[in-house]
């Protein structure tokens, strides 16, 4: 069912979608229906420039949620190691 | 016989304060007359699988209409602006209740009319066609399809927007009511189908619910995995017969 739970986090940096790339300010997370994806729920993320102006827009399974938030944190582990 | 054709097409509604919004409107090949339904989407936005279901519908007999609930928030592609409207916590019961009506005047002004209306909702769209049936005069036949948070077991869900439970509003249904529900639903779970169903007893309301076992919240959608296709088939059918018991 539609759950209207959405977290906001304010972000900084860059998305390109369909209109080349542009600043980004925001990222809204929630889990439910998709639009799009094959799934009965996804864990969507639109990344956003202002409150309402959607830039890039992901749909994923919740195991594909969950092993991209340990690539990110991986990521971060290694890269900020390996730049200081 | 044989199959009949059909036309669809985008067409304007008068909304809540005079707004012009965009609908998708298909009705059979012919003269008539034809019983209308108003389609109300569900919260993933005005999709392929809303304008699927409001052909089906035409292709069974009715004159089918849904409007897009988020038009207020373009423009946009219509995606675009259910993030917007989930962004801004949804759209408020008030303005879907009046949008309804513009829909539902739209559908009894065509010429090929018979004068009855129905409604249906998927998901939110249940809870929307709930809480309209309970509000608005003119509607004569409704069908609550998994409509989540018609019963509210807590009240902090209560919002700006979605400010009552709709079954609080059972007493003024004028409408039979259809619902089909999935016993793996968790919204509405089965033990809120039961309340709902207890309520509109009590009530002494013209109902009919349907619960499958096997299905669980959104069966109808082919396109998703929670499609079931035995109990899909076996609720449209049940649809198509409830309007026409009391739509024509």
């Amino acid at each position: 069912m539609c759950s209207y739970i959405t977290e906001k986090t304010e972000i900084s940096g860059s998305a390109k979608g369909a209109g080349g790339w542009s600043n980004v300010t925001a990222a809204h997370v929630y889990y439910d229906h998709p639009f799009h994806a094959s799934l009965d729920h996804a864990l969507s993320i639109d990344f956003m420039s202002g409150d309402t102006t959607r830039k890039v827009a992901v749909e994923m399974s919740a195991e594909s949620a969950r092993a991209l938030v340990a690539s990110i944190l991986a990521a971060l582990e290694s890269g900020e190691e390996a730049h200081g | 016989m044989s199959y009949r054709g059909m036309t669809a097409e985008i067409v304007t509604i008068t909304g809540d304060k005079g707004d012009k919004i965009e609908a998708y409107y298909a009705k059979p090949a012919g003269k008539g007359p034809f019983p209308g339904v108003v389609l109300i989407h569900h919260m993933p936005g005005w999709d392929d699988w809303t304008m699927e279901a409001v052909r089906k519908l035409a292709h069974h007999g009715f004159a089918c209409i849904s409007h897009h609930l988020y038009h207020r928030f373009g423009p946009g592609t219509p995606d675009d602006l259910a993030a917007k409207a989930r962004s801004a916590g949804g759209v408020y019961d008030d303005e879907v209740v009046a949008d309804v009506k513009g829909a539902m005047a739209f559908l009894r002004a065509q010429p090929e009319a018979n004068g009855k209306v129905g409604m249906m909702g998927f998901c939110s769209g249940g809870r929307h066609t709930y809480l309209a049936a309970c509000r608005l005069d003119g509607v004569d036949a409704a069908v609550d399809c998994w409509g989540g948070n018609v019963v509210v077991d807590d009240p902090t869900q209560l919002t700006p927007q979605r400010p009552v439970a709709p079954i609080d509003l059972t007493p003024n249904l004028k409408a039979p009511m259809l619902g089909l529900f999935g016993n793996e639903d968790k919204n509405p779970s089965p033990a809120q189908v039961d309340t709902l169903e207890a309520k509109l007893k009590e009530c002494g309301k013209t109902y009919d619910f349907h619960r499958y076992d096997g299905a669980g919240h959104a069966f109808f959608a082919a396109e998703r995995p929670a499609y079931r296709v035995e109990q899909a088939n076996d609720g449209w059918q049940k649809i198509y017969t409830f309007y026409r018991q009391y739509l024509g």
